[in-house]
């Protein structure tokens, strides 16, 4: 018992073609790699947006903003 | 010669450019971050490191399929061309011994051409979407969102290139054997495609606060660590050799590739004989000629000098195959002196902030040598001798092949979306947080932390009475 096709190495290679594991599933792990894929563009467009939202509005406060654009001690 | 020589020898030949080629990569992150602001270094570090994931799995799930599938458009001389080997859910995109098949995927046949060399090709390949993606990403820093830069590196990346390869840095891509278009070195297919791609992106996307006077005049945004940049341009010349190398098919019957004799040789990617010989002449002499050209047009200045011998290499590469040495050096000073004036023409007259020259060195060095081949190379056949219809180089047909990479392929597609993104208020970070720099926002906690250590350090300093 294998999960992949190979069984024993004592084989003509002629014999042999794809030794990754659970051959025949590729479809699916492609459109799991695809959910992978778009859910993280997705997931860095909303992390993105929400932390920009957070800070403009720290940074609209003109000390802070004063206090970074000249240089003196990091805000508290 | 026996033929699994042959292709191990080719699998080998492949693997060894591909750590070369990394270092490309590690070149083009070193000089973005030595040539941003200290504060926005973290932000500009990984927008170009994330391109790499994102850009890998997207040209395994379909960049690879479609420069095998597109050659003939598809719809301008022919229909999408079955690729069995580079469809994501093949058999041969994965460990594979090249013996019988275990999916209705692929035929023998199939596995037995492509199961040692797939995986390194397809490696090689990536490595050039990388540099695509990774020349349009120092053209934007300091004021892109990450995740707006990410989506328009898996389009340039994992899309517009690949298609470009396949339309004319394949044996029978349509414009190979259409317009005679011949491109050995990809001046257009990865240089031009990715300077239109930059120049598409910096319109919609504006210049950096500060980056321009009142008047309009262009003020020097100053590296904050020079060496870095140096480094980084040096790394990327070293690169470009395995970027040159595994442009090349290394060894082939010359039997298979239509030629007459029984001998063996080494070809570039449109299987026309070549030598190793023939590039490591044309790379260094083109290099120095851009060199030369660019300290002397610059005055001296070390990142117009350093530029100019990538413009210099670049603007010769699409004839490097054929030219003589000295060809190669005056092509690329053309090159070079092309894109330091042009660089400053665009960004004086049209405000265009390409933070590192990214649109002049790759964009209009890749253009201006395309064209330049045309002339050069003029009747000289493009086309391998298997294909029966034998298509010339001919001016006409690279200053076309140069307006696709450039525009059609390179400016359009990127200008399309980079206007989507704005029009959804994603394109650009918001005006404090870019006044404030990207890394305070970003990496706050860090800096934060720097602030409470160096306290508590002074905290503890006083304790013992030290200061």
């Amino acid at each position: 018992m294998s999960t992949t096709i190979v069984e024993t190495w004592a084989v003509n290679m002629a014999d042999l073609g794809p030794i990754y594991p659970f051959v025949g599933t590729e479809f699916i792990l492609f459109i799991v790699g695809i959910v992978f894929w778009i859910g993280f563009h997705i997931t860095q467009l909303r992390t993105e947006n929400r932390l920009y939202d957070e800070e403009r509005v720290r940074y609209q406060d003109k000390e802070i903003l004063r206090k970074v654009l000249l240089g003196s001690d990091e805000e508290e | 010669m026996s033929d699994a020589l042959l292709v191990i020898f080719t699998e080998f030949y492949y693997w060894a450019t591909i750590p070369l080629m990394f270092l490309i990569h590690v070149g083009f992150c070193m000089y973005e971050v030595g040539a941003s602001r200290q504060k926005n270094m973290m932000h500009t570090l990984m927008k170009n490191t994330m391109l790499i994931p994102l850009v890998t799995i997207t040209f395994f799930f379909f960049g690879w399929w479609i420069y095998f599938a597109f050659p003939n458009g598809p719809g301008f001389i022919g229909g999408i061309v079955d690729a069995p080997h580079a469809v994501p859910w093949s058999e041969l995109m994965g460990a594979h011994l090249g013996g019988a098949a275990a999916t209705d995927t692929t035929t023998v046949d199939d596995n037995a051409s492509w199961a040692r060399i797939n995986g390194v090709f397809w490696a090689a390949f990536l490595l050039f979407s990388w540099t695509v993606a990774s020349i349009v990403s120092g053209a934007v820093i300091e004021r892109i969102r990450t995740g707006a830069f990410l989506m328009m590196a898996v389009l340039v990346g994992s899309v517009t290139w690949i298609i470009d390869a396949s339309w004319g840095w394949h044996p029978e891509g349509w414009m190979v054997k259409v317009l005679g278009y011949h491109d050995a070195y990809a001046s257009g297919v990865i240089h031009a495609i990715a300077g239109g791609a930059a120049l598409g992106i910096l319109i919609p996307l504006g210049p950096r606060i500060g980056k321009f006077c009142k008047d309009g005049t262009p003020r020097n945004i100053v590296p904050h660590n020079p060496w870095l940049v140096s480094i980084g341009l040096f790394l990327i010349y070293t690169g470009f050799w395995g970027f040159y190398v595994a442009c090349n098919v290394p060894i082939i019957a010359e039997a298979d590739i239509g030629l007459t004799g029984e001998g063996y040789t080494a070809t570039t990617i449109y299987l026309t004989p070549t030598t190793l010989s023939a590039i490591v002449f044309n790379f260094l002499m083109s290099l120095s000629g851009g060199m030369i050209a660019g300290y002397a047009i610059s005055r001296g200045n070390a990142f117009w000098t350093y530029s100019a011998g990538l413009a210099g290499l670049i603007a010769a590469s699409a004839g490097n195959d054929l030219y003589h040495p000295i060809q190669a050096m005056l092509v690329g000073a053309v090159g070079a002196v092309c894109a330091y004036k042009l660089h400053h023409w665009v960004e004086k007259t049209f405000k265009i902030d390409d933070a590192v020259g990214a649109v002049a060195v790759h964009g209009y060095a890749g253009f201006i040598g395309l064209v330049i081949a045309g002339f050069v190379l003029w009747g000289h056949p493009a086309t391998a001798a298997y294909i029966e219809d034998v298509a010339l180089i001919n001016p006409v047909g690279q200053f076309v092949g140069a307006v696709i990479m450039f525009f059609v392929l390179g400016f359009l597609p990127c200008f399309i979306l980079a206007n989507i993104l704005k029009w959804m208020g994603s394109l650009r970070v918001p005006y404090e947080i870019e006044l404030a720099g990207l890394d305070n926002v970003e990496f706050h906690g860090r800096y934060l932390d720097e602030s409470d250590v160096r306290k508590a350090e002074i905290e503890e300093a006083k304790e013992r009475d030290l200061i």
